[in-house]
């Protein structure tokens, strides 16, 4: 079985939700719709306090190339354009929409047939997705348009399609594949299309072997789309060790993963994208897995954008008594959520809560030098080096050691055995060395 | 026997004279010249490599104090005036005049007055807790009271106040070097003139929320009514971004300001009644988590 070679660990999985169907939750009150959920420029707001909007309709414009338009996920009016607290309590620009029910955009196909084809040009396919607002739906929210947009000298040679999930707890994505395989299929078909390469893969962890059956007898007749199997291990759902699991090809540092031919897309862009160029149906919502070994009723729901976590949880049978943190997207990478209130944004892949006994970090003790978090890590650093280096602000040497490479996976903080919080100084020194690369490059800036 | 010995001498000192000629030749030869005034000017300065004057160490401003013609540009915030005038009265030159200045914390959001949303169990460091998010509190702007400001000072002059959870500043040991304003994440600290008998007027907050916001979150947030900038006579008062800024050199000191202040978070230190400032001390803060 295929995967990738270096490091990687392999947490419980706790995929409690697998067998949940997607539920629609119902709309919001009030929908909160952050105008930055996209990596790149913040989107500027096109509607002002007062206005009427339509499910659908854009209500922020893209600010330049890597950034993404924002769309009215209900209908309503708008009451508020202002700055109001994301899941950290830092304030954010924000449209606020008081919705009055659930009146779309005209031109938006909301049937459920399927349309296979499509005749629509290169550019055509990718304006419609940087239309809707499409960005990377496993999380990191880079913008789907710019990653279509090849760089001239660069070659696409294959597309990969994320359906790893591989963050313990999430289901999302496992879902979609169950219940909207044939439209995921067709997206697949229209990127393949956009990006004019003569393969694509699936790559589907083991431990989904009904997604993998399902999408392997989808793709029985299309001998150009291939489903591979990965045996599972965590962070293969990471875009450098998924190129590496699926073809054999290492992204070089510092490099990008079109260096190796590869693009990669989850499985829920590739559904967006269907959606948005079959269907001209904008990014509005999104499956979030709402999941927690003490929550009463894990779920997948399916989310308006702007919707507060606080009612998903609620529909999910409440915050439990027990309950001592709710994470923001998968245990590894996701974030603690500090404000209940906060809205999903197009990168909310899962709510998690976490009992009271695991919510709290054990406190930590001495670095042992067992070379844990060397073993486990997926990009062969060092991680108890740069964590180190980083407290001492020695940002020479963590440049000549690669930390701008990490991919802040978490493995090591996850593996240590004195519970350091490595990652925590990892990312501090990555941020800090990035800062200082930049301001080499640009010295005005 | 003592003929062995007697050549291992002999060579021993044949090699130990070669060596010395050598070595004297080459030194000769490879003398790099250096003021020796440069040597005078290191020890008169504080010793403590501070870098709050901008250069890496003592050993480099003493070494730009010898070579630059003007020094008004440079100043040794450690060492003070005092320090500044006997340098330059030794060499000659006219030191820059600077008021001496002292860091002011401008937060006075202690647990009483903030109330905790939510509990931070990261790694125990400002710049890491400010990178994830906005802190413990429903304020984003203000302390976080893990201490970077502490660990940065090298005087220790910087400790955190156990029943407020915020830092303090031991003014006779501050030397205004910076150290700690550019430690800390959430740009608190500023350096102020330290002002006649140390007295200082000052905004103890730095919350740019919306009045309602700012209020909900900390009982002693500014919330930008401009109450005080109508009341200054002087107009020493500014108002950006819902924040007041008093401009020191301005600031007559006559403190109408600090009554007229309805969140009271106009702070006003060592004047000869203590201000209600220092009553802080109440409640003791829940324990930081471990």
């Amino acid at each position: 079985m295929k995967g990738f070679s270096k490091g990687g660990i392999h947490a419980p999985e706790y995929k409690i939700s697998s067998r949940k169907a997607v539920v629609s939750l119902p709309l919001p009150e009030i929908a909160v719709v952050p105008l930055s959920q996209h990596i790149g420029a913040p989107a500027v707001p096109c509607v002002s306090k007062g206005d009427t909007v339509r499910t659908g309709q854009v209500i922020a414009t893209a600010a330049g190339f890597v950034s993404s338009n924002i769309h009215a996920p209900v209908s309503g009016t708008v009451i508020a354009v202002d700055a109001t607290p994301d899941a950290g309590g830092m304030r954010k620009p924000s449209v606020s929409i008081r919705t009055d029910g659930d009146v779309w955009m005209d031109g938006i196909d909301r049937s459920d047939t399927l349309v296979e084809e499509c005749r629509l040009s290169k550019q055509e396919i990718v304006d419609k997705i940087k239309e809707a607002g499409i960005v990377g739906m496993g999380g990191a929210t880079f913008p789907t348009h710019v990653k279509l947009s090849v760089p001239a000298g660069k070659k696409a040679e294959c597309l990969i399609i994320n359906g790893v999930e591989c963050e313990p707890f999430l289901t999302a994505d496992h879902r979609i594949m169950l219940e909207k395989g044939e439209q995921i299929v067709a997206g697949i078909e229209i990127l393949i299309r956009a990006l004019e390469v003569p393969r694509a893969y699936i790559g589907i962890e083991n431990n989904k072997p009904d997604a993998i059956e399902h999408m392997e007898r989808l793709c029985a007749s299309r001998p150009h789309i291939e489903v591979v199997p990965l045996r599972v291990r965590y962070p293969q759902g990471g875009e450098k060790q998924l190129i590496e699991a699926v073809t054999g090809r290492e992204v070089p540092s510092g490099g990008l993963p079109i260096d190796t031919g590869a693009v990669v897309q989850n499985v829920g862009t590739a559904l967006a994208v269907y959606e948005a160029v079959q269907k001209n149906k904008p990014l509005i919502e999104r499956v979030v897995t709402v999941t927690g070994k003490a929550l009463a009723e894990p779920a997948n729901l399916k989310v308006r954008i702007g919707t507060p976590i606080r009612s998903l949880i609620e529909f999910c049978g409440g915050l439990p008594q027990d309950a001592g943190k709710v994470i923001n997207g998968g245990p590894m990478m996701g974030r603690a959520v500090a404000n209940l209130d906060a809205p999903v944004t197009k990168g909310t892949s899962g709510i998690l809560i976490i009992r009271q006994k695991g919510a709290v970090r054990k406190p930590a003790l001495s670095c042992i030098k067992c070379a844990k978090c060397v073993g486990v890590c997926p990009m062969g650093l060092e991680p108890y080096l740069l964590s180190k280096l980083s407290q001492r602000a020695r940002y020479d040497e963590l440049e000549a050691l690669k930390i701008t490479d990490c991919i802040e996976c978490g493995s090591c903080s996850y593996t240590c055995p004195s519970y350091l919080p490595l990652l925590d100084y990892i990312r501090l020194g990555k941020a800090e060395t990035l800062r200082r690369i930049r301001s080499r490059k640009n010295p005005e800036k | 026997m003592s003929g062995v010995l007697g050549f291992t001498v002999l060579t021993l000192c044949v090699i130990g004279v070669l060596a010395a000629v050598v070595l004297y030749v080459v030194a000769q030869k490879f003398k790099v010249y250096e003021d020796p005034r440069i040597d005078d000017v290191e020890r008169m300065l504080p010793g403590a490599n501070c870098g709050g004057c901008g250069y890496p160490g003592c050993r480099g401003l003493a070494d730009a104090l010898v070579k630059n013609d003007d020094i008004s540009t440079l100043y040794c915030s450690a060492g003070g005036a005092e320090t500044m005038q006997k340098i330059a009265a030794y060499l000659g030159k006219t030191a820059a005049e600077q008021e001496p200045q002292v860091a002011v914390v401008r937060c006075s959001g202690s647990c009483d007055k903030r109330p905790r949303t939510n509990i931070y169990d990261g790694a125990s460091s400002c710049a890491v807790e400010a990178a994830l998010y906005g802190g413990e509190t429903g304020c984003s702007y203000g302390c976080l009271g893990k201490g970077d400001c502490v660990a940065a000072c090298q005087f220790g002059a910087l400790s955190i106040d156990p029943a407020t959870g915020l830092p303090v500043v031991d003014e006779a040991l501050c030397t205004a070097c910076g150290a700690c304003v550019a430690a800390c994440p959430k740009r608190i600290i500023e350096l102020r003139k330290k002002g006649i008998k140390g007295r200082r007027v000052y905004v103890g907050c730095v919350n740019r929320d919306k009045g309602a916001v700012a209020r909900k979150a900390c009982a002693v947030s500014c919330i930008g009514c401009g109450k005080c900038v109508r009341t200054c006579p002087f107009e020493a008062i500014t108002l950006s971004e819902n924040l007041a800024y008093i401009d020191a050199d301005k600031c007559k000191l006559c403190r109408k300001c600090v009554a007229e202040c309805p969140q009271g978070s106009i702070l006003a230190v060592n004047f000869p009644q203590p201000r209600p400032e220092k009553k802080t001390q109440e409640a003791a803060c829940d324990a930081p988590s471990a």
